[in-house]
């Protein structure tokens, strides 16, 4: 998040807006302590039913959209300047090598440079994908995709509603069901404190999941020039 | 038949309704049906806005008897999930990949509202007139 204060501030006189939405199913609470810690001018919201998600078929953070000023996607669903160097850490101590971090931050700063072209020229930004770029790059969601996301959203419901170790099971089914989505995983596995996931959790930490992507991409790079897209792991 | 109490979950947003669930699925009565989901009973079939979606005739009993209507075939016809608890007591009545790829593919931002740290709603198209970059992250 301070990572998107900053690039706010640089160009927020430009007619441009950043909304960071939590995908945060422990609500309010759980979310405060890191935006007050980040401190952001700009606008933080809090999706405990990571609607945000549904709606754009995001399957990780940090995902982002660009909207134009007219209501338009001019890029869809993508990774938010994030890379899978970060697969290279070190699993006892998370240390990571200098080429990892290197990697990390070219990918974060060509991706940051990337939106702040956009917020001062808008549609000229060569950023800016065309009508049919943008339709080129979205991600389709399926009828797998969309019971997985229905089941979630009564999960979590449930779970709210006095109900966990049946809103714990709506969320297992979720995860199973739309593989690809880290969100809906994690907030699962992140839930289980408060109440286990059947299994879930214990059947498959966050590395072993991530090590089963193998050549599989945690965060499949952008579609930006200069973006790192070598694994980097 | 008894009428209990039901939460429907559409949305995002929980109505609570009388309804009749028998042999897993979910009846409802038109006024109910037309109020919680904004879909109603015509000649022409389920009908919302200028869209009218016909059921099979031959199978009418399985969607409407009397003054009720079967939600669970009709969501199912429109291929939406839907999805309920153990109890019978809530209801998820999802939307279909269709309407989320036609939405996308549209090219119009999706619209929502949601809370700011303070309670405030913030409704996406409020931010019409500015370029809004919309990311995600989490504690997780």
């Amino acid at each position: 998040m301070p990572v998107w204060q900053d690039m706010y501030e640089s160009v927020k006189d430009h007619d441009f807006i950043v909304i960071a939405v939590a995908q945060e199913s422990r609500g309010e609470e759980t979310a405060r302590e890191f935006i007050e810690a980040a401190d952001p001018s700009y606008v933080c919201l809090i999706d405990e039913q990571h609607q945000v998600a549904d709606l754009y078929n995001m399957v990780n953070v940090p995902n982002a959209v660009w909207i134009d000023e007219n209501g338009v996607i001019v890029r869809p669903s993508e990774t938010a300047g994030s890379h899978d160097s970060f697969r290279s850490m070190n699993r006892t101590d998370f240390s990571q090598s200098d080429e990892a971090l290197a990697l990390a931050a070219k990918a974060q700063s060509t991706y940051l440079a990337a939106v702040k072209d956009w917020a001062i020229k808008g549609s000229e930004s060569e950023h800016a994908f065309s009508e049919q770029e943008a339709r080129e790059h979205i991600a389709r969601p399926t009828q797998q995709t969309a019971l997985a996301h229905a089941s979630f959203h009564l999960g979590i419901y449930l779970r709210k509603n006095g109900k966990e170790d049946e809103g714990d099971l709506f969320l297992k089914s979720a995860s199973e069901l739309h593989p690809d989505s880290w969100n809906m995983f994690r907030q699962a596995m992140n839930l289980k404190d408060i109440g286990e996931v059947a299994g879930l959790a214990a059947d498959h930490s966050f590395f072993e999941r991530l090590d089963a992507l193998e050549g599989k991409r945690y965060y499949p790079p952008p579609d930006i020039a200069g973006f790192p897209r070598e694994p980097g792991y | 038949m008894v009428l209990d109490m039901t939460t429907l979950l559409i949305d995002d947003k929980a109505t609570i309704c009388n309804a009749n669930v028998k042999n897993n699925e979910l009846w409802i009565n038109q006024e109910e049906l037309e109020k919680t989901t904004g879909w109603s009973l015509k000649a022409e079939g389920f009908c919302q806005g200028n869209t009218c979606i016909p059921y099979p005739k031959t199978e009418t009993e399985n969607f409407v008897q009397g003054s009720e209507v079967n939600v669970s075939s009709f969501w199912t016809l429109m291929d939406k999930p839907i999805l309920h608890d153990k109890s019978g007591d809530t209801w998820m009545l999802g939307t279909s990949h269709k309407e989320r790829l036609g939405a996308l593919n549209s090219l119009q931002a999706p619209n929502f509202s949601l809370p700011d740290l303070e309670g405030k709603q913030h409704t996406l198209s409020d931010y019409k007139g500015k370029r809004i970059f919309l990311t995600t992250w989490s504690s997780w």
